[in-house]
């Protein structure tokens, strides 16, 4: 379980969030939107510790993030992370990319890193790419890449940051398809996305943000048919248009 | 022809050999102090970072033989004696390449992205393990290419160390023409052996270059 209790950041003197509440079950899949410089993707990166928060308290599983004691490297393990613009490691190919983690911090043997890589790489649809590097790959087998290179590590929790935005529209839907999948094997997700009809089709819970805060929250139906605040509705009827 | 150059091969090639150990020398220290400057270039600590910027900005905008002059006159009230023309020479070099390397290694540092090191990081790697495994072998790639060039230029630039009377291959080149009177194949044969060393180092950073772009690492 994933608990954000009041939490606010500044970067200098710009508040980029402001008093975030939000917990998140083993299981659910919950999708954050909203406009760009929401704070959306700010928010994401202080859940697996990568950026500092000033107020407040994100409690992972029952640890603090913001305890001196918490061991940050250790709790990253649980949590994967993908990235819109994959960030896979340029100089590796697809298969030691997938393994290097397995090896080097869970000290798995060569073998067992390279068996689990393949079978990660069958579940997104393109074991023939392992020995590729990424810059042969198309977007969209990029962003699955990174997505095994994340479930590699075995996490409890994975978070997708825009993991769809710097697609060509026909890679789109075979990343989805991915994340649809572990959404319905019971992954714990918090995707950043404006892809509604994932949202739609997943979403436990659909969070709207706007200016650092969580302007509005509902279940899939309730957010879609009636939106309360002027400013969802405007926003969905932008991207929904 | 050539027979001029055949008399006097022996007296030549040990300023060639002069030529080369200053190159060594500059590039040794250079990128030494080099690696210093560049992360006093990327750190936060203004007491660190306007200082060194300052030195860089300096010295990039004289030209080297002004630094070669300016720091053999100027030891010698520093340090109350003459310094001999070659330790004068390593050492100007060094202050002046170093500013180079340092701005080299500076922008292979930064050119790797926030996110990359993130994503590395949200696989629990840490903060040791990125650096050896991601940031370190990319950014040593990208660099690869421009530290081969800078090299193939100071290596140039050594023979400005002639104005301070060091005996360094062009210096001895002309000490022999003022006996022989045969500029054209004496400068000719300097111009061929300064090729030949250039040519095969910037072939050899083509190379590199070439291997990155395929990577898409550059």
């Amino acid at each position: 379980m994933i608990e954000i209790n009041g939490v606010s950041k500044w970067f200098g003197d710009f508040q980029v969030l402001t008093d975030i509440n939000e917990i998140i079950h083993k299981g659910q899949t919950v999708v954050i939107c909203g406009p760009s410089g929401s704070g959306k993707s700010t928010l994401l990166r202080c859940v697996n510790g990568l950026e500092p928060y000033q107020k407040g308290e994100i409690l992972v599983d029952g640890s603090s993030l913001s305890d001196p004691k918490t061991n940050l490297y250790q709790l990253r393990r649980k949590i994967g992370m993908v990235f819109q613009r994959f960030e896979l490691y340029p100089h590796m190919t697809v298969l030691r990319n997938i393994c290097l983690a397995p090896l080097k911090v869970l000290k798995k043997s060569r073998r067992e890193a390279e068996q689990k890589a393949m079978e990660l790489l069958v579940r997104v649809g393109i074991p023939e790419k392992a020995q590729e590097y990424p810059a042969n790959l198309s977007g969209g087998q990029q962003q699955r890449v990174a997505i095994a290179r994340s479930l590699a590590m075995e996490p409890d929790y994975m978070m997708f940051d825009e993991p769809t935005s710097a697609l060509d529209p026909e890679m789109i839907n075979e990343v989805l398809e991915v994340m649809i999948d572990l959404a319905k094997e019971g992954m714990t997700m918090l995707v950043v996305t404006h892809e509604m009809g994932f949202a739609r089709e997943v979403a436990d819970e659909i969070i709207f943000m706007d200016e650092g805060r969580i302007i509005e929250r509902g279940t899939g139906q309730e957010f879609f048919a009636n939106p309360k605040s002027e400013r969802t509705k405007r926003f969905l009827s932008q991207i929904l248009a | 022809m050539f027979d001029v150059v055949a008399r006097n091969i022996n007296f030549l090639m040990g300023g060639f050999l002069v030529t080369l150990k200053l190159t060594a020398f500059a590039l040794g220290g250079g990128i030494i102090l080099g690696m210093l400057v560049g992360l006093g270039r990327i750190s936060r600590n203004a007491w660190v970072y306007q200082p060194v910027t300052l030195y860089v900005n300096f010295i990039r905008n004289v030209p080297l033989i002004l630094v070669i002059f300016w720091f053999y006159f100027v030891m010698p009230i520093i340090a109350g004696r003459p310094l001999n023309p070659f330790l004068s020479a390593v050492i100007s070099f060094i202050i002046f390449e170093a500013t180079y390397f340092g701005e080299i290694f500076r922008a292979g540092y930064q050119s790797i992205s926030r996110d990359l090191i993130n994503a590395a990081y949200s696989t629990g790697l840490t903060y040791g393990q990125t650096a050896r495994f991601i940031l370190v072998p990319i950014a040593f790639r990208r660099m690869l290419p421009s530290m081969i060039t800078q090299s193939i230029v100071t290596f140039q630039d050594t023979s400005l160390a002639f104005v301070i009377g060091l005996q360094e291959f062009v210096r001895r080149t002309s000490i022999v023409d003022n006996l022989e009177v045969r500029s054209i194949q004496l400068f000719g044969f300097v111009a061929v052996v300064f090729f030949i060393f250039c040519f095969i180092g910037s072939k050899i950073s083509r190379h590199f270059e070439e291997k990155g772009r395929r990577a898409n690492i550059l």
